[in-house]
C-alpha cells in the first residue's frame, strides 16, 4: 500500500513539473525570444546603417550593383513600414532558413533583388523571434514599404493580399501568382504564417514598385509619413 | 520526487529553500539556453515561408 501511495505521488508530482516546463516553454518561445530577437535586430540594422553611411553608395554609378551577389545570411537591406510605426526598421538577410529568421527578414533566394524587374519575396515571423511581420494584417492598399540599401530608397506600394496555404509557391513567382510568365515590373511579396500563432496557412502581401531614390538623394519625409490611424 | 530532494538538501530549512531556488534558476536557465532552442525548429507555429523546393 505504502508502495503505490509512493507510485502516485511521484506520478503526480512528474506531471506537474511537465505541466510547469510546457508554460515555461510558452513563456521563452513567446516572451524571451522577442527579448533577444528584437536586441540582435536592432544591432544588424545600426551595423546597417553605418555601413550604408559610409558614402559607398554616393559613389556606385549603378544603384543595384552592390546587390547582385549577397552571401547566404548577410544582412543586406534595411525594411522600413511606416504603418507599423515611424521608428519600424528591420534587417533583411540573404536565405529563409530557421536561423537566418531569428535574425531578421529573409530574402527567398533566386528571387529578384530589391528595386529590379522581377519578384523581391521576403519572409518574416507573425509571432516569435522579434516578429516582425506581427501586424501586417494591418497594411493597407497604398501603404508605402521602403526597402533601405547601400546605394539607394528603394519605395514600394501596398497593392493587394492573399491568404493561401503553405504549398502555395506561386505566390513569390517573377510575376506574383503567375508563375512561368516574363515579368517586365518590379513586385514585393512578404510572407508570413497565418492566423497568429498558427502555421496553418500564409499571410501574403504584395506590393509594387513606386520609384528608387539614390542615396546621395535623401529619402523624403513626406515619403515615411505614417498613416492617418496607425498603431 | 521533491520530498526526497528536500530532504537531501543540507543545512537548516532557510539554506535548503535557497539552494532550492538556486536549482530552479539552474533549471530555467538550461531550457532558456538550450533545450528550448533545440525543440523550437519542430513546433508546428514557427512556419512563415512558402515552399519552395520540390
Amino acid at each position: 500500500m505504502r508502495a503505490l501511495r509512493w507510485v502516485v505521488r511521484t506520478l503526480g508530482e512528474v506531471l506537474i513539473t511537465l505541466g510547469l516546463l510546457l508554460m515555461l516553454f510558452v513563456a521563452w518561445q513567446l516572451w524571451w525570444t522577442d527579448v533577444t530577437a528584437n536586441r540582435e535586430q536592432a544591432g544588424t540594422t545600426q551595423a546597417l546603417e553605418r555601413g550604408f553611411g559610409d558614402g559607398g553608395g554616393a559613389r556606385t554609378t549603378d544603384p543595384l550593383a552592390t546587390l547582385k551577389q549577397v552571401p547566404f545570411g548577410e544582412a543586406f537591406a534595411i525594411m522600413r513600414i511606416p504603418r507599423f510605426g515611424a521608428d519600424f526598421a528591420r534587417p533583411v538577410l540573404e536565405g529563409t532558413d530557421i536561423d537566418t529568421l531569428k535574425k531578421g527578414l529573409g530574402h527567398y533566394r533566386d528571387t529578384a533583388m530589391p528595386g529590379l524587374v522581377g519578384n523581391f519575396a521576403v519572409a518574416g515571423h507573425r509571432t516569435t523571434y522579434g516578429r516582425p511581420f506581427h501586424n501586417i494584417d494591418l497594411l493597407q492598399k497604398g501603404d508605402v514599404i521602403v526597402v533601405e540599401t547601400k546605394a539607394s530608397y528603394i519605395v514600394y506600394a501596398v497593392n493587394r493580399y492573399v491568404i493561401v496555404t503553405p504549398e502555395h509557391a506561386e505566390v513569390i513567382a517573377p510575376v506574383p501568382q503567375r508563375p512561368g510568365v516574363q515579368p517586365t515590373e518590379a513586385w514585393m511579396t512578404l510572407t508570413t504564417c497565418n492566423p497568429k500563432y498558427s502555421a496553418g496557412e500564409r499571410y501574403i502581401v504584395f506590393a509594387q514598385l513606386v520609384k528608387s531614390i539614390p542615396r546621395a538623394n535623401g529619402l523624403p519625409a513626406s515619403v515615411m509619413a505614417v498613416p492617418a490611424g496607425a498603431a | 520526487m521533491y520530498g526526497a530532494l528536500w530532504r537531501l538538501l543540507p543545512g537548516p530549512w532557510p539554506v535548503k529553500a535557497l539552494l532550492s531556488l538556486i536549482l530552479v534558476a539552474g533549471v530555467v536557465a538550461v531550457c532558456f539556453l538550450w533545450l528550448f532552442p533545440a525543440i523550437a525548429p519542430f513546433m508546428p507555429f514557427n512556419d512563415n515561408s512558402v515552399q519552395t523546393g520540390p
